[in-house]
């Protein structure tokens, strides 16, 4: 883990019109880290993360990428995966992965010939491998199950080589089956790739067992005459991972649980 | 016994019901027909379809002894080539503008507004300013048609392109796309199955606005001949031109339907 921290947000406030998101966010990022974000519907977690992707900016204070404002508009630095409608459905499993480097190399057609396009071929042909989907490469995507496209999804985000991959609730519609083969699959990749990674989800479990960090957002302050006087910031910047299995059950809801996350959980 | 709503026909079943209907309607006409020139041999009314083959005869295969020319198909030939063209330069022009004003929100704002006022004008009630501005020529009917129809296919592709996820644009940018990367790319080859769509939606416009300006001002077509002959009565030669109309209508969005579905298979599948 390098000393300097590269994400640092300072006093970051979101106000939509009246509606308070988000309030007083204070938070240091190293790269390298693995952060799943928890918190209620409408608690401004998919907010922050849109932030980080630059669709959207802060009301007030700061959010720095490496001491430099974060830019304003989505770029190849971050990749993003969202729960669904991320894949092109015009396109072959290949050709969606290829498309970013034709983007990258032709500017004016936006699609590559010859040796060139042998070249990025081969590299798609790769990386779909590493994530398994190899044999599928000549297929549409409505030809792929759930999972699989998110697997397509992922692959195409990692081929620009991004420092930050950001995840909105990826596995969100997948069975618990094969949620768990993508764990895997995203912690194999979060290593080899060195990402830092952010990652919203509604499921606490993944939240306590999938990263290096866990956030939970949720309101200090409540007025029950206007909910939306206060904002959310991060309650709870919990360092887990390491967490034992036996404290993640404790945790997670079995004996006595904390009031935050039982409310996490039944929201869920 | 089921709920009338749970029976479903067999397959022969239904194609012998829907046929049904054509029947009845030709052999009702049969009857009708054949009452009427009992009476009167002379009737132009309800003529016979050997009278109707017999006047289909002398314009499709003789040629005219006024101008040489074979009839039915000069006329065919005439109102194929202004609807394919009017056609063809509303769907440019509509699919360019509908992309534009729904890929580009600085676009938008300018023209979304004067989209939506010239979409209500009626383009039928422009055909006089058509014929003073460009003339009595095959211009103006050509114009007739694109007027009348780019606006439809404008906003319907506009609405296309702003019902795209977001998503897929987001992505298209963390890859690292320029705008006009993610119109070439990731806009059009979605948007053409849909301009194809609203073409087939437009068409039977189309042939209304063609019909109409062949009537008023033309020396052939198949709107020309239909409306020169009502003077005559000849129900004889507009009955089959009506068919004909029909079937060539029925063809072209046939064709158009097989084109999409060989061209963009992955949107006939189910993939958005």
């Amino acid at each position: 883990m390098s000393e300097q921290p590269m994400i640092k947000a300072r006093n970051l406030w979101k106000h939509y019109g009246d509606n308070t998101v988000l309030e007083r966010i204070n938070v240091q990022v190293h790269a390298g880290e693995f952060i799943t974000m928890v918190g209620a519907s409408g608690c401004g977690k998919s907010t922050f993360l849109k932030m980080l992707l630059g669709m959207e900016s802060p009301t007030y204070g700061e959010l720095l990428l490496d001491d430099k404002p974060i830019p304003d508009e989505p770029d190849q630095s971050r990749g993003i995966v969202f729960q669904q409608y991320s894949v092109f459905p015009h396109l072959t499993v290949l050709k969606n992965v290829i498309i970013a480097r034709e983007f990258e190399h032709s500017p004016l057609l936006g699609k590559l010939f010859g040796s060139a396009r042998r070249q990025v071929h081969e590299e798609a042909t790769e990386l779909l491998e590493t994530v398994g989907l190899a044999d599928a490469a000549n297929k549409y995507p409505h030809e792929l199950s759930g999972g699989m496209r998110q697997r397509l999804a992922i692959a195409q985000a990692l081929i620009r080589r991004p420092r930050i991959l950001l995840l909105d609730e990826p596995f969100g519609a997948l069975d618990p089956g094969i949620r768990n083969d993508m764990h895997i699959l995203i912690r194999q990749l979060w290593r080899k790739h060195q990402l830092t990674v952010f990652m919203v989800t509604h499921d606490i479990k993944e939240g306590f067992s999938l990263g290096t960090r866990l956030w939970v957002f949720d309101k200090l302050r409540r007025d029950n005459q206007a909910p939306e006087a206060y904002g959310a910031s991060i309650t709870y910047d919990i360092p887990v991972g390491r967490a034992d299995p036996e404290e993640l059950e404790k945790l997670t809801g079995l004996h006595d649980p904390s009031p935050v996350l039982l409310r996490q959980a039944s929201d869920s | 016994m089921k709920r009338l709503i749970n029976l479903t026909p067999s397959r022969p079943v239904q194609v012998l019901l829907g046929l049904l209907p054509f029947a009845l309607l030709i052999v009702i006409y049969m009857v009708a027909s054949d009452a009427r020139l009992e009476i009167n041999p002379d009737d132009k009314l309800l003529p016979s379809f050997s009278q109707m083959g017999a006047a289909l005869e002398r314009l499709a295969l003789e040629p005219s002894r006024r101008t040489g020319e074979y009839v039915f198909w000069q006329d065919t030939l005439s109102s194929l080539k202004r609807l394919g063209m009017g056609i063809a330069i509303a769907a440019s022009i509509g699919f360019t503008i509908g992309l534009l004003t729904g890929a580009l929100p600085s676009a938008h704002a300018p023209l979304a507004p004067l989209l939506t006022t010239i979409s209500l004008v009626p383009p039928l009630a422009l055909l006089p300013i058509l014929f003073i501005v460009f003339g009595l020529g095959e211009l103006s009917k050509v114009a007739l048609i694109a007027i009348g129809v780019a606006p439809f296919i404008a906003r319907d592709i506009q609405r296309c392109t702003l019902e795209i996820p977001r998503e897929q644009l987001i992505k298209a940018q963390t890859l690292g796309a320029s705008s006009w990367q993610i119109i070439v790319r990731v806009l059009i080859p979605q948007l053409l199955p849909r301009l194809i769509n609203a073409v087939r939606l437009s068409l039977g416009a189309g042939w209304l606005f063609l019909i109409a300006s062949e009537a008023i001002a033309s020396t052939d077509g198949l709107g020309y001949r239909i409306f020169l002959v009502r003077r005559y009565m000849s129900m004889d030669v507009i009955l089959p031109y009506v068919a004909w109309i029909t079937f060539l209508a029925f063809t072209l969005d046939w064709l158009l339907a097989q084109l999409s579905r060989c061209c963009f298979t992955w949107h006939h599948q189910g993939g958005a």
